[in-house]
């Protein structure tokens, strides 16, 4: 079963992953956690959580950034992803709800960065139909080798929890990590600036993962509940689309699956995987 | 007006959400952080549902607490045409009554797989798989002989009754939990005929009927 395959790309190996939602660890017991295909053991202790392989009872790299627990299974080759727009004080900083979706957690980035589907999927709120084209834009490298999508506009019924009527939507996409996908978009009371949501996808093996989003919200107008309300409301409608996919991982040759002008990200992003040497959650192309 | 203490994912809300939507009803949603925040476990939450548990109404002060109860208030109160809570009728009572029990059963095992395999809910999985696939085949059963027999509902009405309401959201939200409705063809088109009543809406998760009507 490929569930059981091990991870042996160093990419991914060597980097933080986020095993849980520190909100959600019961007090005083032992939570269970799966990430690339091994079994973790989380215990806290007087100076945080000490998190075990259970397969070798070794301890691996964990601390705590953001809210939640991160576990790093090799030797960390760099630090978490920094968000500035943390360190904000008229931001909602909040977990959004960690979700378990039995798909690979490369279909989950890919989903996140697709507007194509909104007015199907997230009809009313993200989307609805006459207005289905998406316009093109821009795709780079960014100097620190990230995926940068520019220049993408959406009409949006409902955009956020505070949107009081339709709008044109800006967005801004970034693949920062293979698992790891953040969105900037235009807030609907403070129209200069940027919502941000970052999703760090915890690929438990190759077709199941959890999407822990983190919600870097202007508090202009909203609580934290609403916005957490509204960050699931959303990702429930893609859960059962995700789960529905097939395969269930990622294919990575360009000729598996027939992208349209509306996926120039999303053929970047599988481009940029192959680059990086990622294969787990992935079906490699063959050359 | 009507104040919903609400979680969109919960399927026990929602059936609250589209019985006031069919029947016109207006209502306001207090929105309850559920998950992660466990809200409906605070302090100013247990004050008004004991149980800690989702949904609660607020209707000019009368508060009620769970859905299959609520169905109940809410359709012999709002309802003019008294077919969703047929209140003069015993022998229809009393199958409504016993599909509201049975919704309970579903919430039991299908709900429940589903915020384990979501919410990371822990409960004996297994177990809740094969109570869910026991029920869905008592539900299979039940409306593949309904229809033989012209009934299109799962009491012997002309109309749908809070009974369909009760039972139908976690039936649709059972694959999020593991549990494919494949085998139950019966159930498959019972819900596309409920997805067809006026007034019918979604959540996150349930997806509209196709345009199309079913062959």
């Amino acid at each position: 079963m490929s569930q059981d395959r091990s991870c042996n790309d160093p990419v991914l190996v060597n980097d933080w992953h986020i095993i849980a939602d520190l909100a959600t660890l019961p007090q005083g017991q032992t939570h269970r956690a799966r990430l690339l295909g091994v079994d973790l053991a989380a215990r806290e202790s007087r100076t945080g959580y000490a998190v075990t392989r259970l397969d070798t009872n070794e301890p691996v790299a964990a601390t705590e950034r953001y809210g939640f627990l991160w576990a790093c299974l090799g030797t960390p080759e760099r630090d978490i992803v920094a968000i500035p727009e943390t360190d904000e004080p008229d931001r909602h900083i909040i977990t959004g709800g960690s979700i378990g979706v039995r798909v690979s957690g490369l279909r989950a980035v890919e989903n996140f960065l697709d507007m194509g589907h909104f007015p199907f999927v997230h009809t009313g709120w993200l989307g609805e139909e006459p207005h289905t084209e998406v316009q093109p834009y821009q795709v780079r490298l960014t100097e620190g080798g990230e995926v940068l999508a520019t220049e993408c506009r959406f009409f949006q019924p409902a955009a956020s929890p505070t949107a009081s009527g339709g709008m044109m939507v800006d967005y801004i996409y970034k693949v920062v990590r293979p698992y790891t996908v953040a969105l900037y978009k235009s807030n609907p009371v403070q129209t200069d600036r940027l919502d941000v949501i970052f999703l760090f996808v915890q690929p438990v093996d190759e077709e199941n993962c959890v999407a822990h989003p983190l919600l870097c919200y202007l508090k202009d107008g909203i609580d934290a509940a609403g916005v957490r309300a509204f960050m699931q409301l959303i990702f429930g409608q893609d859960k059962p689309i995700l789960e529905n996919q097939y395969p269930k991982r990622l294919p990575l040759d360009p000729r598996a699956e027939t992208p349209i002008r509306a996926d120039a990200v999303s053929v970047y992003y599988r481009r940029w995987l192959r680059d990086h040497n990622v294969r787990y959650g992935a079906i490699p192309a063959h050359h | 007006m009507i104040k919903l203490y609400d979680y969109e994912l919960s399927g026990n809300c929602y059936k609250l959400r589209l019985l006031m939507s069919i029947l016109g009803v207006d209502y306001e949603t207090v929105p309850v952080d559920f998950y992660p925040g466990r809200e409906h476990k605070s302090d100013w939450f247990l004050r008004l549902n004991p149980l800690g548990q989702l949904p609660v109404v607020d209707d000019d002060g009368l508060v009620l607490r769970d859905a299959q109860a609520i169905l109940v208030y809410l359709a012999a109160r709002y309802d003019p045409s008294g077919t969703w809570y047929p209140r003069d009728d015993p022998r229809l009572l009393g199958e409504v009554s016993q599909w509201l029990a049975f919704a309970d059963g579903i919430t039991a095992t299908a709900s429940a797989a589903r915020l384990h395999d979501g919410l990371f809910y822990d409960v004996d999985i297994d177990a809740c798989r094969a109570g869910a696939h026991r029920l869905f085949r008592i539900l299979d059963e039940h409306l593949w002989f309904g229809e033989q027999e012209g009934r299109d509902w799962l009491c012997a009405a002309a109309a749908p009754t809070i009974a369909d309401i009760a039972c139908f959201p976690y039936v649709m939200l059972s694959e999020e939990g593991g549990i494919s409705r494949q085998d139950y063809p019966a159930i498959r088109r019972w819900c596309d005929r409920l997805k067809r009543v006026d007034g019918f809406i979604v959540m996150s998760g349930i997806f509209p009927a196709s345009r199309a009507r079913a062959a």
